[in-house]
Order: structure tokens, then C-alpha cells, then sequence
């Protein structure tokens, strides 16, 4: 459905977007993570077809063969830019006037998108009256109003309280199945709550695609235990660090639960949890809590953001060499 | 909140719909031009121009004592006005929208940007038109008062429409131009008034004496008032009538070379 090659921009000496890669197809939720300025917003423009390309393409194509593209796409720009001096409604009537809305099913058609952004109460406020988050959904209803097959979405969620992310949130999670939604944040949480696929770009260029689950894995942390004892006299740090596969023991902070508290990096991270359940029974130890952490997404955005010695593509960081 | 029901249901079908740029186009003129009476710009903007040209006529033109059943004295000011009021009212045309990202919201809709450009112009044009149509008191009046020549009048409004035309299509270039709307408003103050100016008879008299005959007629003859003043006289020249048709189209097509490179 979407097919971008070697998609370069480049404003003046500044490459803001150098040589992406990706490809993309419906049913996907591809999420674009990545520190300000990495270019996120830049490729979604390129997307949209509003900035040309220094070099590189962007091929969409869809199963019904309209033959502009753009009325099969759904665009919400970076701070969500609407006319302020239009009403709600009216806005939405302009836009779905533009994309040829007519009549009874111009009116059906914004009917709809009040309906699902649940804009009712402002339908006939002006935009310059709304909070911040009733504008962003005044343009993601913008951006749905002709209920496109692609949708690209420049932070759809900043600005909105908890309630509002939520509702976005299931909104994006229910177009899943139907559409290519395209998201661009900066919040880690908002990737695994939503995202099918993650993309990580990083001075404009990819530092990482693959599943949200992926991405977790390779931080440092993946896989590792927590684990809390019960009887601390037993157990001491070097036999924890002699155990096979253990990279580093951290001790975590005591509370009031348990006296003992240690977190244990692996490097064989597959069968680390039975391995260590193995080493605890050899040394008759008694535990009182275990879990095995997931892997930390702000551990592993930093070791991809952060340092440019990455191989794109496979997701493999090289050791990091400044301070994390 | 509640969780959305039923979200990304498909209500009706929305494949069938397919925008025309004919559609686009009215959708876009009807909201540039609501755009002027949902803010106080037409009013403010209508009140000047009425206020404006009436000085010009019955102080500056002195209608009633050079005792003449012609609209000359009205007509003749008309550049001078546009020459402040036009920049003003096509200052925010591109600026506003690059400013607040809008523009964003225009170019990735399926509308052609020549389609675009027409109709911030044809709306801005026509709002020009309803300002001259609230002059027509001035019109009734001399009717009134003596035997004007319609023909005249009415071609000298049509001039004058025309002419507001080729300010219009430089303000909106320079619009284009910059983010900032005083920028634009300033700029476009400047092209024009070279444009004005140009044919003004002190100024070719002045130019005369320094500059050769052939230059100071060419320049001359690509100013708006050199061509204005020749319909106001109630000869509908094709030439003079071209002339603004291809200003307009040379200025239109330059702002879509302005808007095409920034992208």
C-alpha cells in the first residue's frame, strides 16, 4: 500500500530525512518514534505529498485506483492547524466540501465524524473558542471525514489529558483492521498501546523497525529478573554472579516486603527465567517474589536515539559509547 | 469519555464520492469568502473603501462644482485607493494559512493548486466587486443631478474591477512570499505603487527628461493607470482589457511558482 525508497529532504545544508526505507500495507499501525527533529514530521510530509522529496520516492497505491491519491488519505499535521474563525461544523463541512461531499451525504458525513470524535457539545463553537484537545479532534475528525484507507497522523495525542489520549488511543486501535494508520509521537507508552510496528528514526535516518515487542527486547533489561528473597544471610552477591548467562546483579532499593532485592541482567535471555529457577532450587534458596522484566522502551530509544552507530534495519547497537 | 462505539464502521459508502475540481473550487471560494464576513475584515474593510472614495469624489474630485455629469472625479482615484486597500485585504491570503500551518490542511487536499490560487482570487475579487457595487450611490446621484453616459460608467466600473483584479493577483504573490503578513502588506505596497506610478503623467514627465522617449512609453504603457485611464474614457480597447488579463495571469502563476518552491 505504501512503498517509500531512499526518501531523502534536504533544507539547505540541513538533511533532515536522509535515505529512509519502509514499506507498509493495510492493517498495519505504524508508529514513528524518534527525538525532535529526527524527521518524523518531515517524512510524514513527504507522505502526504505536501513537501517534494529532495530524492527518493514515496509509492502509494490503493485497490480502488482513485485517481488522486490524496482522497484516499487522511492527514493531521504537526499542532493540528485548522481555521479558527469556522465553527466546528462548518469546518468539517468545508473539508468534506472539498473532497466532494454533497448534499445529504456531506451532512452524513460530518454527522459521523462528530459522532466518532464526540464533538456534539462544540459542533457550533468556534475553533478559537476549543481547549486543546477538542481542536486536535477537530482535526482528526478532519483528517476522517471521508473515511480514507491511509491515515497520517502527526502526534495525535499531544496535548490531550489521560481521558482524551484513551479514547484517541481505542479510536486508532479500531481502524486497525481497515486502514494503514501512520502515528508519529515522542511517547514511548503510546508505541506499545498502540502500535502494531514500530519505526525509530533518529537524524533522519531508521534505527529500528519491527514489532514493539521487539523493540523492548533488545534493551538492556530484556528478559531480566527481579527477584526478592526472603532470608538475605544466604544468599550473597557472588554466587548470584556466578550464575551461567548472568551479566551484571544490580541490587534494587529494600522496602518494607522484602529485606533483599535484586535485578539480574542476562545475556542468554531465551531461557534465563528457567535457568535461574533451576539455580534457586540447586541452592535451596527461598524466594519471595519473581518477575521477569519485558525490557524497558525508554532503555532501548535512548541506546537507538542517542548514538548513531547503529546497522539500520537489523536494530543491532553496536555497544554505546557515551554515557547513557 | 466513554469508549466510541461502533468506531470505523463503515455508515455508507464513501468510495462513490469523488471531488471535482469544480466542487473543490466553490467549497474553497465560498469559505474565502465567508472568511471576510466571519471576521470584521469585510466591514471594517467596506466601511474604508465607502469613506475613502467619497472623500475622493466630493473633496479631492469635487463632484458637484466642476459642475460635469460624469463620474471622473470617482473613477479617477480608484488606484490610489486600491493602492492601500487592496494590499491590505490580500496580505493574509497565503501568509495567514503558511503562518498557522493550514496550508498543510490545503495542499494535501485531492484539489489542484491552480484551483487553489483561483479561488482565494476569484473570492477576494468578488468581494472587491460587492465594495464597488455599494458605490453605486454615488452613480444615482449624478444621474440625478444630469445626463451622465452610462456606457462611460459602466466600463469605468468594469476597469476599475479589472484593475482591483491586477492588485489582487500581486498582493496574493506577495503573500506568497513571506509568512509575515506586514512583509506581504509592505511588498506588495511597493510593486503596486511602481505599477501606479509608472503612468502617472508627473512621473513620465519627470522620466522623460532623464530617460529616452522609447523607455518611458514602455514603461508607461505596463502600468495600470495608463490602461485604466484609457477605459475610463469609455474606449473598451481589447489591448487595455488584455493587458490586466495577463497581469492577473502572470501574478496567479507566479504564486503557484512560490508555493510550488517551498514545498
Amino acid at each position: 500500500m505504501l512503498q517509500v525508497d531512499a526518501l531523502t529532504k534536504v533544507f539547505g545544508g540541513f538533511t533532515a530525512v536522509d535515505q529512509l526505507s519502509f514499506h507498509a500495507k493495510k492493517g498495519e499501525v505504524l508508529g514513528f518514534l524518534g527525538p525532535n527533529g529526527a524527521g518524523k514530521s518531515t517524512t510524514m510530509k513527504m507522505i502526504t505529498g505536501y513537501l517534494k522529496p529532495t530524492s527518493g520516492s514515496v509509492a502509494l497505491n490503493f485497490a480502488d485506483r482513485v485517481r488522486d491519491p490524496r482522497q484516499n488519505m487522511g492527514y493531521l499535521p504537526e499542532g493540528a492547524p485548522i481555521y479558527s474563525d469556522m465553527t466546528v461544523r462548518h469546518f468539517l463541512s468545508f473539508i468534506a466540501g472539498v473532497r466532494g461531499f454533497s448534499g445529504a451525504k456531506r451532512k452524513l458525513a460530518v454527522d459521523r465524524v462528530i459522532d466518532l470524535l464526540q464533538l456534539q457539545s462544540v459542533s457550533s463553537q468556534l475553533v478559537e473558542t476549543l481547549s486543546k484537545g477538542f481542536t486536535r479532534r477537530v482535526g482528526l475528525a478532519q483528517a476522517l471525514v471521508h473515511d480514507p484507507d491511509i491515515l497520517i497522523l502527526d502526534e495525535p495525542t499531544d496535548g490531550l489529558d489521560p481521558n482524551q489520549k484513551y479514547h484517541v488511543r481505542e479510536l486508532i486501535r479500531s481502524f486497525a483492521d481497515h486502514k494503514l494508520v501512520i502515528v508519529s509521537t515522542h511517547i514511548l507508552e503510546e508505541v506499545s498501546a498502540v502500535c502494531s510496528r514500530a519505526l525509530i528514526i533518529a537524524h533522519g535516518q531508521k534505527q529500528f523497525d519491527g514489532t514493539p515487542q521487539a523493540l523492548a527486547a533488545m534493551a538492556e533489561d530484556a528478559q531480566s529478573i527481579q527477584v526478592g528473597f526472603k532470608d538475605t544471610s544466604k544468599v550473597s552477591l557472588d554466587e548470584l554472579h556466578s550464575m551461567p548467562s548472568v551479566t551484571k546483579v544490580e541490587a534494587l532499593p529494600a522496602n518494607h516486603e522484602s529485606k533483599c532485592q535484586w535485578q539480574l541482567y542476562t545475556s542468554q535471555p531465551a531461557d534465563f527465567l528457567s535457568a535461574f529457577q533451576t539455580y534457586v532450587q540447586l541452592k535451596s534458596w527461598e524466594v519471595q517474589y519473581l518477575t521477569q522484566v519485558p525490557g524497558r522502551l525508554d532503555l532501548v530509544f535512548r541506546q537507538l536515539t542517542t548514538t548513531s552507530n547503529t546497522v539500520p534495519g537489523t536494530g543491532q547497537p553496536e555497544p554505546a559509547t557515551e554515557d547513557l | 469519555m466513554s469508549k466510541p462505539q461502533s468506531t470505523g464502521e463503515l455508515i455508507m459508502d464513501f468510495s462513490a464520492v469523488k471531488p471535482t475540481q469544480f466542487s473543490a473550487f466553490i467549497a474553497l471560494t465560498r469559505r474565502e469568502l465567508g472568511h471576510y464576513f466571519l471576521t470584521p475584515i469585510a466591514y471594517i474593510f467596506l466601511a474604508i473603501f465607502l469613506l475613502f472614495s467619497g472623500v475622493c469624489t466630493f473633496y479631492l474630485g469635487q463632484l458637484y462644482e466642476t459642475g460635469q455629469a460624469d463620474l471622473q472625479p470617482f473613477f479617477v482615484y480608484h488606484p490610489w485607493l486600491y493602492l492601500f486597500l487592496v494590499p491590505a485585504l490580500s496580505m493574509r491570503l497565503w501568509a495567514e494559512e503558511r503562518k498557522v500551518g493550514t496550508i498543510e490542511l490545503l495542499l494535501t487536499l485531492p484539489v489542484q493548486l491552480h484551483t487553489l490560487i483561483l479561488s482565494k482570487f476569484i473570492a477576494s475579487w468578488l468581494f472587491i466587486g460587492a465594495a464597488l457595487a455599494l458605490t453605486t450611490p454615488v452613480w444615482l446621484t449624478v444621474s440625478y443631478l444630469g445626463e451622465p453616459d452610462h456606457g462611460v460608467v459602466w466600463a469605468s466600473y468594469f476597469g476599475s474591477w479589472l484593475m482591483a483584479g491586477g492588485f489582487l493577483a500581486v498582493g496574493g504573490f506577495t503573500s506568497a512570499l513571506s509568512k509575515n503578513q506586514v512583509v506581504a502588506f509592505v511588498m506588495s505596497l511597493s510593486v503596486c505603487f511602481v505599477f501606479v506610478a509608472a503612468g502617472f503623467p508627473l512621473v513620465i514627465e519627470w522620466a522623460a527628461q532623464i530617460l529616452p522617449r522609447a523607455l518611458v512609453d514602455l514603461v508607461a504603457g505596463l502600468s495600470f493607470f495608463t490602461h485604466y485611464l484609457a477605459i475610463t474614457k469609455g474606449v473598451l480597447d481589447l489591448r487595455d482589457l488584455a493587458y490586466f488579463v495577463i497581469v492577473i495571469l502572470s501574478f496567479l502563476t507566479a504564486t503557484g511558482v512560490v508555493i510550488q518552491s517551498n514545498r
